[in-house]
């Protein structure tokens, strides 16, 4: 089942990436449809980003004290200053750490 | 006139610089797919089937969260629709091309690759073989992108579980949209996703995932209408 939903999203994929160069004119996307696909990283990424952040591996909102929490806004602060995709995600990373690590302990 | 190595080689050099964010987004993936209890074949397929890692992210952690088979391939569907605007884009350039060579090239598309080859081939009017300059950065994310997934997946089975590899996740996928913070509309369209996606978390089926952003671009339409 897991091999045929791979197949089947990689079919997906390619046809997405397939379609406009080879079957479909251009001038069928219109100026209104590419305008809204320009939102399409900003409509989908935070739908992770948030319940990853703010529920714990029950489906549960975590408590204001959970150290994901303070993980991700120092990450949102590196993030937004350096413009770095590594930077973003090594400070994340590291600080959810040291809590985990040290100031929990 | 350049010839066609020549491009190809200039659509290398100009990826190079993305490998830096390319290379450990890779690892992460691989490395994941470990930590959530796949076969490391299977993830290693997702990189060489779908080819794309934050569908291939969201497809695993779906499909090792319970979500059934429609709603991971219908997720990864709505990820990837940004390629359509790649594409059209693309095809300019692309049409002279056999049918046959533009189903080739099509597999090639990502989204570093297309921001490249855009930003090039518009400086550059009259190229004659635009295409090999999308190939030549196509290609080239494409081999990091299978040797830094397998790396991940070697990797993953060392990472211990304490170090809770999963919050790399969430963490990735901020990365990601981290240039757009500085445009306000990108920004509310962000938080009309989040929001709805906590609202939404409890839907059957997990279909927050594909709920929220439906929200999330119903709000950029409506948006962008009243902005006019």
């Amino acid at each position: 089942m897991t091999w045929f939903s791979i197949i089947v999203s990689g079919i997906v994929t390619y046809f997405s990436r397939m379609a406009m160069v080879a079957l479909i004119d251009r001038e069928m996307l219109g100026t209104k449809v590419k305008e809204v696909l320009n939102y399409v990283p900003a409509a989908v990424f935070p739908a992770i980003i948030f319940p990853g952040v703010f529920f714990n591996d029950f489906g549960l909102f975590v408590e204001i004290t959970d150290p994901k929490i303070y993980g991700a806004i120092v990450a949102l602060v590196v993030g937004f200053y350096s413009r770095s995709v590594i930077a973003t995600i090594v400070s994340g990373l590291l600080s959810y750490w040291f809590i985990i690590f040290f100031l929990l302990r | 006139m350049l010839s066609k190595s020549k491009i190809f080689f200039k659509g290398i050099v100009a990826v190079l610089p993305h490998m830096l964010s390319v290379i450990p987004f890779g690892i992460i993936t691989g490395a994941i797919g470990i930590e959530l209890g796949f076969d490391p074949i299977l993830v290693y397929a997702t990189s060489l089937i779908i080819f794309g890692g934050a569908s291939q992210i969201i497809f695993m952690q779906l499909l090792s969260g319970g979500a059934s088979s429609l709603v991971a391939i219908t997720s990864v569907g709505v990820i990837n629709s940004r390629h359509l605007l790649y594409g059209a884009v693309l095809s300019e350039y692309l049409e002279k091309l056999s049918f046959i060579k533009k189903l080739f090239i099509s597999y090639f598309i990502v989204d570093q690759g297309f921001a490249e080859s855009n930003k090039y081939i518009k400086q550059n009017k009259n190229l004659s073989n635009p295409h090999y300059y999308v190939l030549g950065t196509g290609v080239t994310l494409w081999f990091c992108w299978q040797l830094s997934t397998i790396s991940g997946i070697i990797l993953g089975s060392f990472i211990p579980e304490e170090l809770g590899l999963k919050f790399a996740i969430p963490l990735t996928f901020l990365a990601i949209i981290v240039n757009d913070l500085r445009k306000l509309d990108h920004v509310f369209v962000m938080l009309v996703s989040g929001f709805a996606s906590l609202i939404l978390f409890n839907a059957p089926f997990k279909s927050y995932i594909i709920l929220s952003p439906i929200v999330a671009l119903i709000a950029a339409f409506i948006m962008l209408r009243l902005k006019k």
